[in-house]
């Protein structure tokens, strides 16, 4: 991996990312508020309704974003969040994880954990077939032997295992 | 004096618990895999007791409690290594630990780096369980009569001392908390038995569990964030030989006055939440002032290894004091082992001193011998952990995030919670980038419910007035203290604009 650190790379502005994430805090206080509207936020015969809490913690949450707003935008205008290159890193085990997890609910954890292992060894470690198969197999199956013949605790499976009779 | 008697009468049927052969042995099995989960990145304690705990949910409670807070010993222990070794804080209360552990362990002192880390993390932690053990009855039994609005007041104080304690912007901090207490009112409202937040998401009508958050969060936003840095760690080794051990042992006696004043600087700050991170950086710096050596801190001095580290443990560990006697925790940790003693059906809180007195002394008997066992286990055994984290990154990330898929689905056997796990991740990682901190907000998960209900409660018995929280010395001293702790950043300001900033000292 050439990694060039501390180098004047280039990438998304600090300022830019805190600002954003205030907003999506304040969208996320402002969804809680409707919610909570939508319950229904007073006081009704037999005390607070259930939107009472909640609504208040989305007013707040609105509220203190809007301070970080104010505190994003007097953020030094050239730091940067990350160079380019590192946000591709982060991708790169961020894609593969996403495809990881959105596979799960249909193949259960064990094909996809095997799958996962070897892109990772073979793609991002440049390791050899015989070791990332090794480490790709064994284990998913100390997982298989640990959690469900010792602890009896059943983890997700797909129409492979079912095929294997599992 | 009758009631101190008596505890120790419990304490000493705990220590008969603990010693039991079979729990002695699940603290090793803790203290290692605890160390592990310190030593690798994208788990730490919070998460890695997360991802365990269900494991735990066929034990006794007593035992699985044993198994649980050893990880949480454990991976104190193993956060020394990654600081001394690789210059890479395993926590963020290690911190101060790099600044002359590392150093250290570059001009090839890194085993008396982790001797003294070691032995002081001992040190810190055992005065800190000296503590819990005198003070921890005393203030459950003061809690015994709280009523809601107390209640309420303590969990005020609890989140007002995350505002003015973190280092991060006080808005942030806020914002931060205030999410976690809207995720925990998604779904059911107990009370009202009406449904709310779900916007007819049936995945949301069992609200968002702050196991899936603590593993997502803590675990894969950490994946992400050493990513940035590459796959590459570079790393001191290290041998410790008892040799070593025992040249490092005559020197530390000399540091007695830093120790002693990191353990009380631990203990104070332990007890508020996010207390162990400040105390480490306190610790180091009054150290660094005080100590004739002082110049030289930062270039490996073992005194700048020694103050950080006892006041971490023992901030670290007295953040389960007030876990177990008011049911609120002092680091995320805690808090997932208070989730964990409400999934076996026991109500943290002072009660649990009267109702589980066994468990409860079971416990604290279990945190001496299980921070002895650790002393031992992590000294004889620093070079083969030294040696996992030579494992290259791209074998360790996917095997991690194996583990965090499988440790978020055992929660409650549902694979929706996979995703939010991943979902809470790329949160992690963007809210850390933007210094947003993420112990208020798991804190925020686990207490939001309870800290709801006594807020509704207190509010039901007066009417609707908000006055309740004042209505009594007691609460009014409370709430008082919590608007002392949450003001605090602008009290500090006020101060300092007083003084004139000349007063300012470097």
């Amino acid at each position: 991996m050439e990694q060039s650190h501390h180098g004047a790379g280039s990438g998304p502005k600090q300022r830019v990312v805190e600002v954003g994430t205030a907003l999506l805090t304040m969208l996320f206080g402002l969804i809680v508020i409707y919610g909570s509207v939508l319950v229904g936020y007073g006081w009704s015969s037999d005390g607070p309704q259930a939107g009472f809490f909640p609504f208040y913690v989305g007013l707040i949450i609105c509220l203190c974003s809007l301070i970080n707003v104010v505190l994003g935008l007097r953020e030094d205008p050239e730091a940067i969040f990350a160079e380019y290159s590192q946000l591709r890193q982060v991708l790169k085990v961020l894609i593969p994880a996403c495809i990881y997890v959105a596979l799960v609910p249909e193949f259960g954890i064990y094909v996809p954990s095997v799958a996962l292992i070897l892109v990772f060894m073979i793609w991002l470690g440049k390791y050899r077939w015989p070791l990332s198969l090794a480490v790709a197999f064994g284990v998913p199956a100390f997982f298989y032997i640990t959690l469900e013949r010792w602890f009896l605790i059943p983890l997700p499976k797909g129409p492979i295992e079912a095929m294997l009779g599992l | 004096m009758n009631m101190i008697a008596e505890n120790f009468t419990y304490l000493y049927h705990g220590f008969g618990i603990a010693s039991d052969p079979f729990n002695i042995l699940l603290m090793a099995i803790g203290i290692l895999l605890g160390v592990i989960i310190g030593v690798l990145p994208g788990l730490g304690g919070a998460n890695g007791v997360a991802i365990l705990l269900p494991l735990t949910f066929s034990m006794s409670p007593t035992s699985a409690i044993i198994l649980l807070t050893c990880i949480y010993w454990g991976a104190l222990f193993g956060g020394a290594i990654t600081s001394v070794l690789f210059n890479i804080p395993g926590e963020p209360w290690s911190v101060a630990t790099t600044f002359d552990g590392h150093p250290m362990a570059r001009s090839g002192r890194a085993g008396e780096a982790l001797t003294a880390a070691f032995t002081s993390s001992f040190i810190g932690a055992f005065f800190a369980i000296v503590m819990i053990t005198l003070i921890a009855p005393l203030v459950a039994q003061f809690a015994l009569q709280f009523g809601p609005a107390e209640k309420f007041a303590v969990y005020f104080l609890a989140f007002a001392s995350f505002v003015g304690m973190s280092k991060e912007a006080p808005a942030k901090t806020i914002v931060s908390m205030m999410i976690g207490f809207a995720l925990a009112a998604v779904g059911l409202d107990m009370v009202t038995g009406q449904l709310r937040l779900t916007f007819g998401i049936t995945e949301l009508l069992n609200g968002f569990d702050f196991l899936i958050a603590v593993i997502g969060l803590f675990g894969i936003g950490e994946i992400l964030l050493t990513m940035e840095e590459g796959l590459e760690f570079r790393g001191k080794a290290a041998k410790i030989d008892p040799k070593v051990v025992w040249k490092t042992w005559k020197t530390l006696p000399k540091f007695w006055a830093t120790s002693l004043r990191s353990c009380v600087i631990g203990c104070w700050m332990g007890i508020t939440p996010a207390g162990a991170t400040p105390a480490s950086f306190m610790a180091y710096g009054i150290a660094k002032r005080v100590s004739k050596n002082g110049k030289n801190f930062g270039n490996g001095e073992i005194e700048g290894v020694v103050a950080p580290e006892t006041a971490a443990h023992a901030a670290g560990t007295a953040a389960m004091l007030p876990m177990l006697a008011l049911g609120v925790p002092g680091s995320p940790t805690a808090a997932v082992l208070l989730g964990g003693l409400l999934i076996w059906g026991l109500q943290p809180g002072p009660m649990l001193f009267v109702e589980q007195a066994e468990f409860v002394w079971g416990l604290i008997a279990s945190m001496y011998l299980g921070n002895i066992v650790g002393l031992i286990l992590v000294l004889t055994t620093v070079p083969l952990f030294a040696s996992i984290l030579r494992i290259p990154f791209s074998i360790i990330a996917p095997v991690i995030l194996v583990i965090c898929a499988i440790g978020a689905y055992t929660v409650n056997n549902n694979v929706f919670d996979v995703l939010m796990m991943m979902v809470f991740g790329v949160l992690g990682y963007l809210l850390k980038k933007t210094n947003y901190p993420l112990a208020p907000l798991v804190l925020a998960i686990v207490l939001g419910d309870s800290a709801e209900e006594a807020f509704r409660q207190s509010l039901l018995g007066s009417g609707g007035s908000i006055a309740v929280f004042w209505s009594n010395p007691l609460v009014s001293s409370i709430m008082g203290l919590g608007l002392v702790a949450g003001l605090w950043p602008l009290i500090a300001m006020g101060f300092s604009k007083l003084r004139g900033s000349s007063a300012q000292p470097a």
